[in-house]
């Protein structure tokens, strides 16, 4: 096999394992910390994905954007802004705006749902991530319904070559992950973190301990929504094809599920571990001979993976351990005293 | 002084009327029991009191300010906080995350303070977790404070409600059956805990208890509830006597 082949396929690889690491981080967030059980990751990937593509300059190459009225004047209308020498900031703006629809569509679901508690609110969210795939598929002037939007710009494109694009863009989504990933880090291990943790445990104790359950669960879950809306800018970046189809729960909610459970619920090193394991299981597989490889038998090896780790180790590989409280910070500074 | 005060409170499930009308005060500085027989509405009146249930009617005053409508929460800040009949400790925390997340009005628990401003949490931590591992000195689960609660026994988890209690610098603590499931030696340690509360820490104790012999060890006085109502009201010795007393408990006798 030739090396630079053998290479741009790892590349792909970090970039679309790192992509979900950024949804497992989000997704720690909700079931890890807050104990909110959602399933509708779908939901909010999807909703990430179309808003940074709607947000994206269609500056390359009008022509692209032909069947794709609202994106290209929606862009136009923003014309003038964030360009600094040949660096084409739109990119960050459509990161920060997918991160704000999704705060704020969470909001507003969080506000109807989070009363619910565990298996009703999985079932809202489900509903939820449903009924926002139904909408881009459907209202066709907001993103072209079943065609999709295709070609979406590359951020930085004319600054790199194409052939190199992929370096550059590795480089990226792992700058935004390891970002995300210090953040996450840090306002989940601080009392913060702890409030939720202790409401994933037991909200009736929380309640009783003066917390107020609510706000901090929408809090919780605003936070991991716009965390999954980064992680769907990214995938919009990289795939530069979104439509309706492209988010189906097995590769958009249940995969992000597998790498949670599987890396460690609770640690966010545990959920970008997941991510790579699981994903790199799913890929990999792929190239198996005969039935091994087809995406059936695959779906069953994933399966199989959660069941032998929930066996041996239920927390996941790394699990949440027995943290005491200290800011991620100060960790090695002291040891408890008694 | 009457620190909680409670006014013709109902409460009905659907058709079931749980707590029926039901007067009473608890004074500051006592430790005031609370019996019955089983289904008299004494968890009710508990639930009622500290914002999980929605009375029917009726009003509570605590240190005379209305309590009643307010959320769980909403209660704690006013001073009253609670345990559970059986302890709800948080199982796959640390005795101490377990009392650390108690405090209120934490700066960290924003999540944007953590982000900006760690020194801030950093600061408040160090006092939360001295006042936490104080807590714990003083109920004697200090040298447990990394284990994980729910790898407690029965009798250490009893003391941990007690602690969360005291974690919270309450006025007033209800304490649903302290001494269910626990041996005589750990009862007594709990008495003497709850006793120090209340003269070192100023704490109230209003006490829902079956075991007759804890009651009069601790509690004075003893209001009695019985379907939903107080049927008697006084010293544990001469409620003891009180023949409604005894008729709501053993039945049929007059």
């Amino acid at each position: 096999m030739d090396i630079i082949g053998n290479l741009d396929y790892n590349i792909a690889f970090v970039v679309v394992a790192a992509i979900y690491a950024v949804f497992a981080l989000g997704l720690n967030v909700h079931w890890g910390y807050a104990g909110l059980f959602n399933i509708g990751i779908a939901g909010f990937f999807a909703l990430g994905a179309y808003t940074s593509a709607l947000l994206t300059k269609a500056s390359a190459d009008p022509r692209l954007f032909e069947d794709f009225k609202f994106g290209g004047n929606l862009a136009a209308s923003f014309e003038g802004i964030p360009v600094v020498g040949s660096l084409d900031l739109w990119f960050v703006v459509a990161l920060l705006g997918a991160a704000a629809v999704c705060a704020v569509v969470a909001l507003g679901i969080g506000f109807l749902t989070l009363r619910l508690r565990g298996d009703y609110l999985a079932i809202a969210t489900l509903g939820i991530a449903e009924s926002i795939r139904l909408v881009f598929l459907n209202e066709k002037w907001l993103a072209n319904g079943s065609k999709g939007l295709y070609n979406i710009p590359r951020f930085l494109g004319d600054v790199v070559a194409p052939r190199n694009y992929d370096y550059l863009f590795l480089v990226v989504v792992l700058v935004v992950l390891a970002i995300l990933y210090l953040a996450v880090e840090r306002i989940t291990k601080s009392p913060w973190g702890r409030v939720l943790r202790a409401i994933r445990e037991d909200e009736t104790t929380a309640a009783a301990s003066g917390k107020n359950v609510f706000k901090f669960k929408l809090q919780a879950f605003i936070l991991g929504a716009a965390i999954m809306g980064i992680g769907g800018a990214l995938f919009a970046y990289n795939v530069r094809f979104l439509s309706p189809l492209t988010f189906d729960p097995l590769l958009a909610t249940f995969i992000i599920w597998a790498m949670l459970m599987v890396g460690g619920s609770g640690n966010n090193k545990g959920a970008i571990l997941g991510a790579f394991i699981v994903w790199g299981v799913w890929t990999r597989t792929q190239f198996l001979p005969r039935f091994l490889g087809e995406p059936e038998f695959r779906l069953f090896l994933i399966g199989f993976i959660i069941v032998a780790v929930m066996l041996l180790r239920p927390g996941g590989i790394l699990g949440e351990g027995r943290k005491v409280s200290r800011p991620a910070w100060q960790q090695k500074t002291a040891s408890p005293e008694t | 002084m009457a620190l909680l005060e409670i006014r013709d409170i109902v409460k009905d499930f659907d058709g079931v009327r749980a707590v029926d009308h039901c007067s009473l005060t608890v004074e500051a500085g006592t430790i005031t029991g609370l019996i019955g027989p089983n289904g008299a509405g004494k968890t009710t009146l508990f639930n009622l009191i500290t914002g999980f249930h929605r009375r029917t009617s009726g009003t509570i005053l605590f240190d005379g300010r209305r309590i009643d409508g307010l959320a769980a929460h909403q209660v704690v800040a006013r001073g009253i906080v609670r345990t559970f009949q059986i302890p709800r400790e948080l199982k796959a925390m640390t005795v101490l995350d377990n009392l650390m997340v108690v405090p209120a009005h934490q700066a960290g628990e924003s999540p944007w303070v953590p982000l900006l401003a760690p020194w801030r949490v950093r600061r408040e931590e160090r006092m939360i977790r001295s006042k936490a591992v104080e807590v714990l000195e003083f109920v004697g689960l200090a040298d447990l404070q990394t284990e994980l609660a729910g790898n407690l026994s029965g009798g250490q988890k009893k003391l941990l409600e007690l602690a969360r209690t005291l974690m919270a610098e309450p006025r007033l603590v209800l304490l649903d059956e302290p001494g269910a499931g626990v041996n005589p030696t750990l009862m007594k340690k709990l008495v003497a805990d709850i006793e120090a509360a209340r003269r070192d820490r100023g704490v109230t104790f209003f006490v829902i208890e079956h075991d007759m012999d804890l009651v009069m060890r601790l509690c004075d006085p003893v209001i009695v509830l019985s379907e939903g109502a107080t049927i008697a009201e006084g010293p544990p010795a001469k409620v003891q006597t009180n023949p409604l007393v005894l008729e709501a408990y053993l039945g049929g006798l007059t």
